[in-house]
């Protein structure tokens, strides 16, 4: 569905992303591991084109994806949930939810409101609230709902686990298998090896910003060595 | 009682226009991150558009006809300046688009001449509200009070717009974060384009609704602009209520102003703005602004190194022919190159502060035309020597410049940049309007040199000595170690401090500094002219500075120079056309857009290329 083929990405003289090659199955829950600053959230920038690759090309459905601005690769059907969840803190849940609204779209779900709610429950109480009075896990929840607003076939979740309560976690976690059971495509950034355990079927990892692993999750785990020279414990 | 709500309504009256022009500017702002300077111009098109419509279109109808005419007539215009001129200047550096507007600035003031020329129009009246009503006995005019009527419907329109539509709702995420926006599927340029076409035509229907009762005339432009980015700051940029609010704050408070104490409406607004901005610093209803969003982007500049000897040896040449001068040259050569020094010096002090320091200051010339000011209120009042008030001059400019950097350096980014420009804006209606001390519009005249620098000569080369000395202190203070300080307390306040660089007092130094050396090149200045008018104190002026200085390149120390040089310059020449304006925006939009780097930037770029310069080797 997605194919990074050797990219490289800087920010200034900063080499970070090195022939950085990648490629996401239609259907999969697709694990993107490494250490801090590995290049993790300069990957999935790179895709959404907010950090734009010096050479290399990114294919999504076979369209060349590298010239676009990322509104368009939006538009594509390409979800985008940031790592520092940059939720609009002075406009309300439903607001948010109402920026990400697009169109239906062809094979994917046509995600409203309610179906989010009921998704995200606890979302549903807080509707008229504003971003900035939410705890870190709704905003978290916000988030996502807002980018599956935009009806997308393949979002890019960068590290939900990040920083909220475990059974937040744990919430994330049924929400991810069920979007996968509806047939989204999923590429997950994470450092939290259990979590992509939990949801993942494929691992890809990188340590400074090149590919240095790519198999399913199961190969991982019987190949502790590998876990422990490019992850952190 | 009844003289009090009469005067009340008449205040809320005259907020309306005010009100529409500076939402305008805050929707504007809060979406784009751009200072729209433009957008007094806008306004005074909205005026002549509207008035031409209402001599063709007859009848009430056509009356608000004209008006909401002139309001889509402006929005495309609005449309045409973001398209073509803002949207190739995005990717610069954020304050270089100022400059972009400034340009516009120009261009509109000559192409409004050659459409309406230069007389004033008197504006029609509204057709059936020519009499007054009379409230409370008070005799009110009708159209003030339709006014007072229709703005609280356009207020609540605005709002509707914004808090309930998606259109609204998308304006507002992308205020807090524009890429976030795009990277949901909002195509950004469509959003920016049209929140600048709903901002333009917000000012054009402020410009045609107040035609009846202040027609329209080409000073209008430069004349709504310090009251609107008043009404803005007091109510917080990018907020509607609280533009709303300070419209009528300022509105009133002009009103009784004008009844009490005529003799300081104008002063009496900029003390609010100061008052409000020291209890609270973002305005109103303001919040604090995210940081990190007024960062300069772009590469990361070169150190700043001594000059390479390639360069030095340019420098001397230049400076001796320039010393020669007087043999070959003649006098009018001599008044033209004293002029150049005298602005290079002014630049370069403002260049320090916003290069160096990575203080905008949009109020620079209160200290070029308060050391003017300073040397010329000596000579009038006191028969001070030339060579004290010369002395004293740029000391008090200096001081001037002190106690008013520490109240500007409270804030940061827009603010302080708006907090600086309402000082100078302070300074120069105090001056304007305190005319039995200075002289008023009428200006201070004779203020002649000594008799041993009477002659063209003797002053060209007291001139060229105080302000190329001027420039060189400012280059050594700039490699010095309070140099390096400030450019740390710019780059990273808390990494500067965490070395123990007092950010604070290098900032609020430097700003002293800057101010003497602009009031050094003041007292050149009076004295080269031999008088003072207002208008050397005003926001033009200030802009003048700010333009040569990004221009001429705001990353290079020797930008402010050589943008004062070439622009003076280039200035004289265009000067002797009729449309020179027009020229010169457009200049200024084509050097925006194909230079970023400015002047000495682009040349240096270009050398490098060509392997003049090895890269990082020279300044
Ligand atoms: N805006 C930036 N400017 C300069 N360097 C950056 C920037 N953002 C990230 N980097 C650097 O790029 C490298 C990769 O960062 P990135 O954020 O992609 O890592 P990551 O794998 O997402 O890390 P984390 O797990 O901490 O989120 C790091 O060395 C980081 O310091
Ligand atoms: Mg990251």
């Amino acid at each position: 569905m997605l194919e990074v083929d050797n990219i490289n990405s800087f920010y200034g003289k900063a080499h970070v992303l090195r022939d950085l090659t990648l490629s996401v199955p239609h259907g999969n829950v697709i694990a993107l591991l490494g250490r801090n600053g590995a290049g993790k959230t300069t990957t999935i920038k790179s895709i959404m084109q907010l950090v734009r690759p010096a050479s290399g090309s990114i294919t999504f459905n076979g369209q060349g994806i590298t010239a676009l601005p990322p509104h368009k690769i939006a538009k594509l059907g390409i979800g985008y949930v940031p790592e520092e969840r940059r939720i609009f803190t002075d406009l309300t849940v439903s607001e948010n939810l109402l920026v990400g609204k697009q169109p239906p779209r062809e094979g994917a779900v046509t995600w409203t409101e309610d179906m989010l709610f009921d998704l995200f429950p606890n979302l549903a109480e807080r509707r008229s609230n504003r971003g900035k009075a939410l705890s870190g896990g709704e905003q978290q929840m916000l988030t996502i709902a807002r980018t599956l607003m935009g009806n997308p076939s393949f979002i890019l979740l960068d590290e939900p686990s990040e920083g909220v309560a475990p059974v937040i976690v744990e919430q994330m976690a049924k929400v991810i298998q069920q979007l996968k059971s509806e047939g989204l495509t999923v590429l997950l950034s994470e450092q939290n090896l259990h979590f992509a355990q939990a949801v993942a079927d494929l691992a890809v990892i990188i340590e400074s910003g090149a590919q240095v692993y790519s198999g399913t999750l199961k190969e991982l785990n019987s190949h502790p060595e590998i876990r422990d020279a490019y992850l952190a414990a | 009682m009844e003289f009090f709500v009469a005067q009340l309504l008449t205040g809320l009256a005259n907020a309306s226009s005010l009100f529409l022009v500076a939402c305008g500017l805050s929707l504007i702002f809060g979406v784009t991150r751009i200072v729209n300077f433009a957008h007094g111009s806008l306004y005074m098109l909205g005026a002549y558009v509207g008035y031409s419509f209402m001599q063709t279109l007859p009848g009430a109808v056509g009356f608000w006809g004209a008006i909401l005419l002139a309001g889509v007539v402006v929005g495309i215009i609005g449309v045409l300046i973001e398209v073509l001129v803002l949207r190739p200047v995005y990717r610069a550096p954020e304050l270089f688009q100022l400059v972009a507007t400034f340009g516009v600035i120009l261009v509109i003031q000559d192409l409004t001449l050659i459409i309406w020329g230069p007389e004033d129009l008197l504006g029609p009246r509204a057709p059936g509200l020519r009499g007054v009503y009379r409230i409370m006995g008070e005799p009110i005019p009708k159209y003030d009070i339709v006014l007072l009527a229709i703005t609280p419907f356009i207020a609540l329109a605005l709002w509707y717009l914004i808090t309930q539509t998606r259109v609204g709702v998308l304006v507002r995420a992308a205020t807090q974060d524009r890429e976030m926006v795009g990277a949901l599927g909002v195509n950004q340029a469509v959003l920016f384009t049209g929140v600048f076409a709903l901002g333009s035509a917000l000012a054009g229907l402020g410009g045609a609704l107040q035609l009846p009762k202040g027609g329209a005339d080409l000073l209008m432009d430069f004349h709504i602009l310090a009251p609107v980015f008043v009404v803005v700051v007091i109510g917080g940029m990018g907020s509607l209520p609280g533009a709303y609010l300070a419209a009528v704050i300022i509105s009133v408070l002009n009103v009784f102003g004008v009844t009490y104490l005529p003799q300081s409406t104008l002063v009496l607004m900029f003390v609010v703005m100061v008052v409000v901005l020291m209890i609270r610093p973002y305005g109103l209803f303001g919040r604090e602004e995210v940081a990190g969003e007024h960062g300069q982007v772009g590469e990361p500049e070169l150190p700043i190194k001594p000059a390479s000897t390639n360069v030095r040896l340019i420098v001397m040449v230049g400076l001796a022919l320039l010393a020669l001068l007087p043999l070959f040259g003649s006098s009018f050569a001599m008044v033209l190159t004293t002029d150049i020094l005298i602005f290079c010096l002014f630049a370069a002090s403002l260049h320090f502060l916003l290069g160096l320091g990575g203080l905008v200051s949009f109020g620079h010339a209160a200290y070029y035309g308060g050391g003017a000011y300073i040397a010329a209120l000596l000579v009038t009042h006191a028969n001070s020597p030339m060579e004290l008030a010369f002395i004293l001059a740029p000391l008090g400019a200096g001081l001037a410049a002190l106690a008013i950097g520490w109240v500007c350096l409270r804030l940061t980014g827009v603010y302080f940049a708006m907090l600086t420009l309402a000082f100078a804006q302070l300074l120069w209606s105090l001056v304007f309007q305190w005319g039995s001390v200075t002289g008023g519009d009428d200006g201070l005249v004779n203020i002649w040199p000594s008799d041993w620098l009477n002659s063209t000569t003797a002053f060209f080369y007291f001139a060229l000595i105080f302000s190329v000395g001027g420039i060189l202190v400012l280059r050594h203070v700039a490699h010095s170690p309070f140099g390096y300080a400030l450019r740390a307390a710019r780059d990273s306040k808390r990494q500067a401090e965490s070395t123990g660089i007092n950010t604070q007092r290098v900032q609020l130094l430097a700003f002293g500094f800057a101010g003497l050396m602009g009031g050094l090149a003041g007292a050149l200045f009076v004295f080269s002219k031999g008088s003072v008018f207002p208008n050397e104190l005003e926001i033009a002026r200030s802009f003048d500075a700010l333009i040569v200085v990004f221009l001429g390149g705001v990353k290079t120390l020797a930008g402010g120079v050589a943008g004062a040089a070439f622009f003076k310059g280039v200035e004289d020449l265009l000067t002797r056309f009729e449309y020179w304006r027009l020229v010169m925006g457009l200049l200024i939009i084509f050097v925006v857009i194909v230079a970023p780097q400015g002047i000495v930037g682009s040349i240096r770029k270009a050398a490098i290329r060509m392997n003049v310069l090895k890269q990082g080797k020279h300044s």
